[in-house]
């Protein structure tokens, strides 16, 4: 971002620069001032307006394959004669269409209003040295805003000048990329001081700039930009000329557009979809063609008593032909249900419902629960592949604790005293005696950038009501070392005039000037001060990561506080050690001299200041280590490994630094100890690296153990590097490497990602081959784009802002509640909409072929087999209440089950409930049943007469037999699936067949005026006075069930067969000091067959309803095999002593505790 | 492109909002969600669970239900008589052979007679039935080409009947009562029955009333309304279908079976299902409690031939049949009832064989130690 102030024009205009007059007032009068056009400040995301509403969403509505298809059996019916009338189709479809319209419209609505919240939100404008209060939307480039603390900025700024004199401002840009610490923005120079409505109007300028690009991280570094988005913080009022409005700001570029999200669901759909089609075309096909057939004889074209109409005559063949076939098309269409998108769309607004209503998903504390965008991604949930979480504020809490410190490998929490003696003093102090864990504070209170601010103003990040100012960072971390050490009794009280005052134990207030600040950067992980006492004495103090600190210090001293480190980063906290050394007045004159010289060096300015660093933070003496933790979210281990075992990938994207990153991610038990890690940064690939283009990836390992746990750490300069690759051609392969070793890895970490480069990562995974299902979650608008990218988007309802939420398809309080998100809401979806759509396909089967079989028995004359009603009403009131209480009820598996053991997560993985497979099978089903239906009926009908008056039946009657088998059958077919019944499922299937007979009584019971024939009347009637048919009835629904009853039993004692093998004897021990760590472990049955323990564990693990994981057994197991160690259940009596004597040869996977047998018993798993 | 946000809840959103936790709590309207069991997905269900152990006995249940009610519609459609007589005459050996190319309208109607032996005496009532093969009565064109509320007694309809009736629906300029093909092809022939008794033929009286659906005879077919019972005088106006010798008001001499309201006409008029069916022609009611219906021995059928079949190589027959319970003969149902029965009983124990080897592991496990 190239961004120049220019007192005076003249230069000439470059290509892709924008010049903007500040204020709208030319530089000169002379200068030829071509008025650029700039968009103006209006965001728009809505759609559609009033008036292109209706063409516009008509089109977008038909542009569905299925809709189109309806629209032109629909007008089929109109144009050709058709055996049945265009309301069968039209109706539903109508209907369909209207509901759509209606909750787009509305949805449209919704962005329209969030739009103008925005667009109309009022802000101050300077014009002729007045404020004019105007709308957002008004803004126009060049304009002159004033924005107030706390105010958001309304579109790209120039920062002219601020209410503080030295022309800075605070600024947090939570909202844009995540970090929520406050970045200090300067004025530009030559107007700082004009800082009233007034002066600032005098201001005559131009400003010349790039063309508007998304990349956000590129254009945070200019001090002077500021960002739409973006919220100024602490200071009173700035002034700033916008640059950038509306969809041209950097905030509205690196928003991707929300585009239509389709399911995996859907897409099987549109397959089936196509081979009914094709089903359908050929049985229209076959039809036609054996209709001509047929025909070829004339006593059967047109017999004496059968004669053509004089219409019908007088077409030609050809075109009777089509006609014929688009009338078969239209007799078949019904196996097309048009009513199953109206039933999967009703299924998922509804099923959405209970994820809202989810009462586990709510959380106290931010009062809300979870909160459903979309509802057509329900399904998608259960069939998440890979996770791409956001770190801060997603995974953790966002907010820095100090928990401990250790000085001198002392380890001290909460007060100064000791706390853990892990290697005794031995040996004098060295320097301060016991005033070292002093130097060790005072370390803490100076070696920082931290500012305060009074309380006065509005409070920041770190804001606390009692105390009267508060620390202001744009590391996190530096404030919770400081409010650390005030903890201890030093109060870090500011810096006055380059002296540093800190109030020791004692109360006394210390001076310490400040001399130098050696700043921190990403290839050091390390700064330093160099402060002089008020008694003369030059300290440097440092503190840093410990791979940059260690070989800096006295290496004796490394021993002690290392075991301490070590610890606290496996414990998942951030550690910084410590370090100070003494210098001589000379040795400091030394270093002040290059450091100048370096500062003022205009060459290679970077690397002369590097090496000075490196020179000066040399021979230090290791005084001791801090401990912060970026708390996690509560549960957020046992959320990810659930996630793991459910067979998810999880990997983290984040802004944050690859240190902290990396910690967190240990935390979570994203990585373990066993892990091993790729890492290709910067750091590792090397600056140079990455300027020059070289034809290797580095630090992969050319052998690549299968065994071995992979992680891998990349940043997003080593990214963009690898999915950008500059001219060289042969770099384009390293995508495809990159995303193969990614795919290995057990987890990957992405650090320093911008916005639009989650998104990247989130696409190349979506691509690639087998196109798996992702999820993204985070909390920030930093996050939005992947979240939009990404199959299902899960905005965590965080602490910065509603962005993510906004943007998101579903959003909830916190990352645990993913588990029940994923492993039960999105597993019962996923399984509910499968049985869905197979028995839709499957019952629209079975209820049109038998009509097509009557072709055959009807000359192929289109005759249909059931009545006008009975095809209207079929889908849309027989038949269609019990799928849907089923699609909303069904729990096939407890929902507690499905959240304690996620690997029933991977049974529905690879969208398994609606492979060719299953499909087949309903398939067959539905074409078996409809077989049995029809022949069923149509053996019964060789008979004279199936009454005991003699009187005989006609084709209405054929037509309803065969219908009143097939509803029943259908319905009862579905009450053979359902595991769970509610008294919904009762009423809604039984009721269903209640009013199929009623609705049939009424429908023949009435001579109706409106038909043309009264074919129906008293037709089922009449039908039921008949013991025969009856008997008939009761016979086919038996043998159209019949496969599928014997199914289940043949499953049920496969299952059974297999549940033997796999009894387990569980023996639990208890140890007698430590209720918690009851230990479970696993004997099998039979000893030839013994597992290694972790593949026991992983039993025990999916023995769930017996066995839970208790966190601190699974703390003490070292391998952290999930479920390594389960609590007993409440059955295990200690009833066998007797078999203590087992023990030792069982105890050996038992690790932590001494265990004590206290009962064995059986267990089975599914 | 969609930017969906507003800059004020940015600001609410933020942590410096946030950073009084219950400053505002007081006004926060509770959005938990209600902790009913519906809405948490936890009504009381009852979960049925399908195991061999279930299953199994309801095979063997039904499979001892439907065996003997197999057996019981077997037999009873074994004893049930029927008689059967083709009398198309395609084989120059028929008596009715002369008439096989006979026309609509030749008269006088081309007669047969045709003799025939009952083996066995017909004990209960007998149902008399035609039966017309390779007819196809449910041919689309066919099915629909009928004017009902015409059939109902609507006067409107009967001057103008249904498009749907074409190319039956005027004749000369003049509305056809009945319209449409179906009645227009109404099956004309005339069929009586004499028993052969020494040489001397009696007549066998066949009822024709009592043949159509009570509520077809009753509600849906009407007569048209008007001044009088004169039929004539109401079907004035129209004209009698093209293949009909007399018009519609001059089928049957009493008024209570003549015009649409006739048993014949209404039974033609419900299309049957298949393209070979039978239709009720008359019923032979049982005299008394000493004889049966119809004796064993000779009888003879003189039929007056008028309708022809050999054009679309369609058969005509005449049905005699008693009826049972269930209706008339059919094998099939009883077939079928013990067909399944038996699968079901001979899974039922195959699959227990199994079930119980395998059950019988899992009850010893049950053991430990």
């Amino acid at each position: 971002m190239d961004c120049r102030l220019r007192v005076c024009a003249g230069e000439e205009k470059r290509v892709g620069t924008r010049t903007v007059v500040v204020g709208h007032r030319p530089v000169s009068e002379t200068d030829a001032y071509v008025a650029q056009k700039f968009c103006d400040n209006r965001i728009v995301s809505s759609k559609y307006t009033l008036w292109n509403f209706l063409p516009k969403n008509l089109f977008e509505q038909f542009r569905r394959i299925a809709n189109f298809y309806f629209l032109i059996i629909f007008l089929v019916q109109v144009i050709v004669d058709t055996p049945t009338s265009p309301v069968t189709s039209g109706l539903p479809l109508f209907f369909v269409i209207t509901v759509t319209a209606i909750k787009q419209g509305y949805e449209d609505w919704l962005r329209h209003r969030a739009d103008n919240e925005v667009n109309k939100s009022n802000v101050f404008i300077v014009e002729n040295a007045k404020q004019v209060q105007k709308e957002s939307e008004k803004i126009k480039v060049g304009d002159i805003v004033e924005v107030k603390a706390d105010e958001t900025f309304p579109c790209d700024l120039i920062f002219l000048a601020s209410s503080s004199p030295d022309g800075t401002c605070y600024v947090t840009t939570a909202s844009l990329d995540g970090e929520s610490n406050f970045k200090t923005h300067y004025a530009v120079r030559d107007t700082t001081v004009l800082c009233t409505d007034e002066a600032i109007d005098t201001l005559t300028a131009t400003i010349e700039c790039e063309q508007p690009q998304p990349d956000l991280y590129k254009s945070l570094g200019p001090e002077n930009l500021l960002l739409k988005g973006a919220t100024l913080k602490n200071t009173q009022k700035i002034y700033g000329v916008a640059v950038y409005t509306g969809m041209e700001t950097k905030m509205a570029l690196n928003y991707q557009g929300k585009s239509q999200k389709r399911s995996a669901v859907e897409k099987s759909i549109n397959g089936f979809l196509i081979v009914y089609l094709c089903i359908l075309l050929s049985k229209a096909t076959v039809c036609t063609t054996l209709k001509y057939v047929w025909q070829s004889n004339p006593f059967n074209d047109e017999p004496w008593y059968n004669e053509k109409t004089k219409k019908e005559k007088e077409t030609f063949k050809v075109l009777r032909m089509f006609t014929d076939f688009l009338s078969f098309m239209v007799l078949f269409n019904f196996i097309i249900p048009v009513s199953m998108y109206v039933t999967v769309e009703m299924q998922k607004f509804l099923g959405s419902f209970f994820i809202s209503w989810d009462k586990e998903m709510y959380d106290e504390e931010i009062k809300e629960g979870a909160l459903v965008n979309t509802s057509d991604l329900n399904e998608e949930l259960g069939q998440v592949e890979y996770v791409f979480t956001d770190k801060t504020g997603t995974l953790t809490e966002n907010s820095m604790e100090f928990i401990e410190c250790c000085i001198d490998g002392h380890k001290y929490k909460d007060c100064i005293s000791e706390v853990d003696g892990f290697s005794q003093t031995d040996g004098p102090l060295k320097y301060y005696g016991k005033s070292r864990e002093e130097l060790f504070l005072r370390a803490l209170c100076l070696c920082h950038t931290v500012q305060i601010k009074e309380a006065d103003q509005v409070d920041g990040l770190m804001g606390h009501p009692e105390r009267k100012y508060t620390y202001i960072s744009s590391s996190p971390d530096e404030i919770a070392l400081v409010k650390g050490a005030e903890k201890y009794g030093f109060t870090f009280l500011g810096l006055e005039n380059d002296f540093m005052k800190i109030r020791n134990q004692k109360n006394e207030t210390e001076m310490y000037q400040l001399l130098h600040v050696l700043n921190f950067d990403p290839v050091r992980r390390r700064m330093s001060v160099i402060v002089r006492t008020t008694t003369g004495k030059l300290f440097l103090f440092c503190k840093g990561a410990d791979s940059s600190i260690f070989p800096r210090v006295q290496q004796e001293e490394i021993q002690q506080t290392k075991v301490h480190v070590d610890r606290n980063a496996m414990d998942g906290y951030r550690t910084l050690c410590v370090a100070f050394k003494e210098l001589t007045q000379k040795e400091y004159d030394k270093i002040d001299k290059q450091l100048n010289e370096a500062k003022m060096a205009l060459q290679d300015r970077e690397e002369k200041m590097a090496k000075v660093f490196e020179d000066t933070e040399a021979d230090m003496h290791l005084i001791g280590a801090t401990a912060v933790e970026d708390r996690l979210q509560e549960q957020l281990a046992e959320t990810i490994e659930a996630l793991h075992a459910a067979g998810m990938k999880v990997w983290v994207l984040t802004g944050d630094k690859m240190e902290t990153a990396k910690s967190t991610c240990y935390a979570c038990r994203l990585f373990q100890t066993s892990t091993e890690l790729l890492e290709l940064t910067a750091r590792t690939v090397g600056v140079n690296f990455l300027m020059s283009d070289s034809k290797h990836v580095p630090c992969v390992p050319r052998s690549w153990t299968l065994t071995q746990e992979y992680g891998l750490i990349i940043d997003g300069a080593t990214l963009s590097l690898i999915l950008n690759p500059s001219q060289d051609s042969g770099s384009s392969n390293y995508k495809n490497i990159f995303l193969q070793i990614c795919l290995k890895c057990a987890a990957v970490l992405c650090c320093r990602m911008a916005p639009l480069q989650k998104a990247q990562i989130v696409r190349m995974v979506k691509n690639t081959k087998g196109s798996p299902i992702t999820l993204s979650v985070g909390d920030g608008a930093n996050d939005v784009s992947m979240i939009l990218e990404a199959h299902v988007g899960i905005g965590i309802k965080g602490k910065e802002g509603r962005q993510a939420s906004r943007n998101s398809d579903y959003a909830v309080p916190k990352f645990k509640h993913l588990r029940k998100l994923l492993l039960a809401h999105g597993h019962l979806y996923y399984v509910r909409i499968a049985h869905l759509v197979q028995y839709f396909f499957y019952k629209n089967l079975c209820f049109i072929l038998p009509q097509f079989l009557y072709q055959f028995f009807c000359g192929f004359s289109q005759q249909p087999l059931y009545d006008a009603a009975y095809l209207t009403m079929y889908n849309i009131c027989f038949t269609s209440l019990p799928i849907l209480a089923y699609s909303l009820l069904e729990q096939h598996i407890n929902i507690d089950t499905l959240t304690s053991d996620p690997q029933l997560y991977m049974k529905v993985s690879d969208n398994a409930m609606l492979q060719w497979r299953p499909f087949l099978y309903w398939t067959f089903l539905g074409a078996f049943e409809g077989l049995v239906f029809f022949f069923g009926v149509y053996f019964l009908f060789q008979n004279s007469s199936l009454e005991d008056n003699g009187k005989v039946f006609g084709n209405w009657t054929f037509g309803t037999i065969v219908f009143t088998v097939l509803v029943f059958t259908v319905t009862l077919k579905l009450a053979l699936d359902t595991r769970f019944w509610t008294w919904m499922n009762h009423f809604v299937i039984w009721g269903s067949l209640a009013f199929y007979v009623f609705f049939s009584f009424f429908w023949g019971g009435v001579i109706w005026p409106f038909l043309k024939q009264q074919r129906m009347y008293f037709v089922f009637t009449h039908m039921l006075t008949s013991v025969s048919t009856w008997l008939a009835i009761i016979l086919l629904i038996f043998i159209s069930l019949f496969p599928e009853i014997l199914l289940i039993v043949l499953k049920s004692i496969k299952e059974k067969n297999h549940q033997v093998r796999n009894e387990v004897m569980y023996c639990c021990f208890a140890t007698p000091a430590d209720g918690d760590c009851q230990q479970c472990q696993a004997h099998h049955s039979h000893p030839a067959e013994s597992l290694p323990c972790s593949l026991l564990a992983q039993r025990c693990w999916a023995s769930q309803q017996h066995c839970t994981v208790t966190p601190a057994a699974l703390h003490c197991h070292p391998s952290r095999v999930p479920a390594a160690a389960c609590a007993c259940p409440p059955s295990c009596s200690p009833s066998f002593p007797a078999a203590a004597a087992a023990s030792p040869a069982l105890g050996q996977h038992v690790v932590c505790c001494q265990p004590a047998l206290t009962s064995c018993h059986w267990v089975s798993w599914p | 492109m969609a930017v969906n946000y507003s800059a004020k809840e940015e600001a609410d959103g933020h942590p410096a909002g946030g950073a009084m936790p219950g400053g505002a709590g007081g006004a926060v309207k509770t959005r938990k969600p209600d902790n009913t069991a519906f809405k948490q997905q936890r009504l009381p269900a009852w979960q049925p669970i399908l195991t061999a152990g279930t299953v199994l006995p309801a095979f063997f249940i039904i499979g001892l239900i439907f065996i003997p009610i197999g057996i019981g519609i077997f037999v009873t459609s074994n004893n049930i008589r029927e008689y059967e007589i083709d009398y198309t005459g395609t084989e120059p050996s028929s008596p009715c052979n002369k008439c096989l190319n006979v026309s609509w309208d030749s008269t006088p109607p081309c007669t047969c007679t045709i003799n025939f032996t009952l083996e066995h005496s017909f004990e209960s009532n007998v149902f008399m039935y035609y039966g017309l093969s390779n007819f196809y009565q449910n041919h689309r064109r066919y099915v629909k080409s009928r004017d009902d509320s015409q059939l109902n007694g609507d006067n409107s309809s009967l001057l103008n009947p249904s498009k749907e009736c074409e190319p039956y629906r005027t004749n000369e300029d003049k509305p056809i009562a009945p319209c449409g093909a179906i009645a227009n092809s109404m099956f004309n022939d005339t069929l009586e029955l004499y028993r052969i008794d020494n040489d001397t033929r009696t007549p066998i009286t066949l009822i024709k009333k009592g043949i159509a659906w009570w509520t077809d005879k009753n509600v849906k077919f009407r007569n048209p309304t008007g001044d009088g019972n004169n039929l004539t005088a109401l079907f004035q106006g129209t004209t009698k279908p093209v293949n009909w010798p007399k018009p519609v008001y001059m089928l049957d001499s009493e008024p209570d079976n003549n015009g649409f309201i006739n048993e014949d006409f209404i039974v033609w008029m419900r299309t049957a299902a298949l393209p070979t069916f039978r239709k009720l022609y008359r019923l032979i009611e049982r005299k008394n409690n000493l004889q049966p219906t119809l004796q064993a021995g000779k009888y003879s059928l003189d039929i007056a031939y008028n309708y022809p079949v050999h054009s679309f190589d369609g058969r005509k027959r005449m049905i005699l049949s008693t009826i049972s319970w269930m209706g008339g003969k059919n094998p099939f149902l009883g077939i079928a009832y013990i067909t399944v029965g038996s699968i079901c009983f001979f899974l039922g124990v195959v699959l227990l064989i199994i079930h119980h080897k395998y059950g019988n592991r899992n009850t010893s496990a049950d053991i430990p130690n």
